[in-house]
């Protein structure tokens, strides 16, 4: 079986991305841009949503190969609604992180796609859980991927704290997402940005000029 | 890894993987640089000065090919000297850009290497000037080497006009810990240099005495 090339003139629509999830005090804020590229030359979709929801208060992000993610991910809610049904209770967020491990793991010959899940359950409270290419899984107060996540690792670094309130996160997460689109040319479009607390779900859209703006624009 | 000889790094080309930075203020301008060099997988020197003097008051940061980065400065260093001389005062930071963006340029297929230039001189001041792939670019702050692509963003958020020499310091310090932090290239000590009307000032700063944050 052939590993497929991974570099950026592979055929097909990649998601060349920015994508991240911080928790926060009572929540977490998960976040992408909305930009899909072929190879970097031609921005095939401006406004491509890859915040996806995979439970009531669960959601993925996804980052690399645009076909692969959405596949898996569709398979992803399937197992999860089959297993919420089974188990009678809202999955755990750890739950949804493996379900997306295991297919990540078992195809890692085939597939190229990343995940980050954040959410909200009853027994752990806000989590974030970060499932790369090669399928690993492992749990971080905040995460960043895709293409655009280099150029802001310093930022985040210096930037989050734990325990935050729930605007500075959104003010972080929206900050961190307009540097990642302001220097990598294969993220931008909106900031997509989704709240998830004990109470619920918010959805947040930054169009491009409304993100903020930093002393070289 | 089960067949690695150990002996490897030998043959493999010697890189500053490195970051650097430099910063203009009203008045001068501050250099930093972190101090590992590797070959390959290994750091072949922990504590490498990679900001080289020019002239008295102007400074070059070294990234890319070790080899290819110190012969570029040496020969500009020469240069420099011949021209000061010539013109009987001390060279303006644009003309020792020039000369090492008219090496860069000259010789771009051949060399692997990224200087940024930067100095005080009595005509404009505090200059930093970025010369990568042979361009020469006047900028308020520049970064460069395998490091700074981890800091874009935060450069890009935290620079502002009208800092003072020590808020500069600082600004670099932040900026090398945290590439330090996320480059597998870049690491040991700070070497920070202050350049100003009333001189040059070299400083390091010790691996356990940079900022630390909040995953540390």
């Amino acid at each position: 079986m052939e590993k497929r090339s991974v570099d950026s003139r592979v055929r097909g629509v990649s998601t060349g991305t920015t994508i991240l999830a911080a928790t926060f005090d009572g929540g977490v804020v998960i976040g992408s841009d909305s930009r899909a590229s072929i190879g970097g030359e031609y921005v095939s979709s401006k406004t491509i949503n890859k915040v996806v929801q995979v439970h009531d208060q669960i959601f993925c992000c996804m980052a690399g190969s645009l076909a692969d993610a959405q596949a898996v991910t569709k398979a992803a809610k399937f197992h999860l609604s089959f297993h919420s049904v089974q188990m009678e209770t809202p999955p755990l967020v750890i739950a949804a992180a493996s379900v997306l491990q295991e297919l990540c793991y078992n195809n890692k010959e085939e597939l190229q796609a990343g995940f980050i899940t954040a959410g909200w359950d009853r027994k752990k409270g806000p989590q974030v859980y970060v499932v790369p290419l090669g399928g690993m899984l492992v749990g971080q107060p905040v995460t960043i991927g895709g293409s655009g996540s280099t150029y802001i690792y310093g930022y985040v670094d210096a930037k989050y704290k734990p325990n935050m309130s729930r605007e500075e996160c959104l003010q972080f997460a929206t900050n961190a997402l307009a540097l990642a689109m302001g220097r990598d040319n294969v993220s931008g479009g909106v900031a997509h940005l989704v709240v998830i607390t004990e109470t619920g779900v918010e959805h947040v859209v930054v169009p491009g000029n409304k993100l903020p703006k930093f002393h070289n624009e | 890894m089960l067949q690695e000889t150990g002996t490897e790094w030998l043959s493999q080309e010697v890189k500053t993987g490195t970051t650097i930075i430099a910063v203009e203020f009203d008045g001068g301008v501050v250099l930093g640089s972190d101090s590992r060099v590797s070959a390959g997988a290994s750091v072949v020197n922990r504590v490498m000065n990679k900001l080289s003097p020019l002239h008295d008051k102007i400074y070059c940061a070294l990234s890319g090919s070790a080899a290819d980065a110190q012969t570029i400065a040496e020969v500009v260093h020469y240069q420099l000297d011949v021209h000061s001389i010539e013109i009987d005062e001390d060279p303006q930071v644009r003309s020792a850009a020039t000369l090492v963006r008219n090496i860069s340029y000259k010789y771009k297929e051949e060399l692997s290497a990224h200087l940024i230039v930067a100095g005080w001189d009595r005509r404009d001041g505090g200059q930093v000037f970025a010369t990568l792939s042979g361009l020469l670019t006047r900028q308020p702050f520049a970064v460069g080497g395998s490091g700074s692509s981890h800091v874009y963003g935060f450069v890009d958020a935290e620079f502002r006009g009208g800092m003072s020499k020590e808020e500069c310091q600082q600004f670099v310090v932040n900026t090398l810990s945290l590439a330090i932090n996320r480059d597998g290239s870049s690491g040991g000590v700070a070497y920070i240099v202050s350049i100003d009307e009333h001189g040059t000032e070299e400083k390091v700063v010790l691996g356990n005495d940079l900022p630390t944050f909040f995953d540390q």
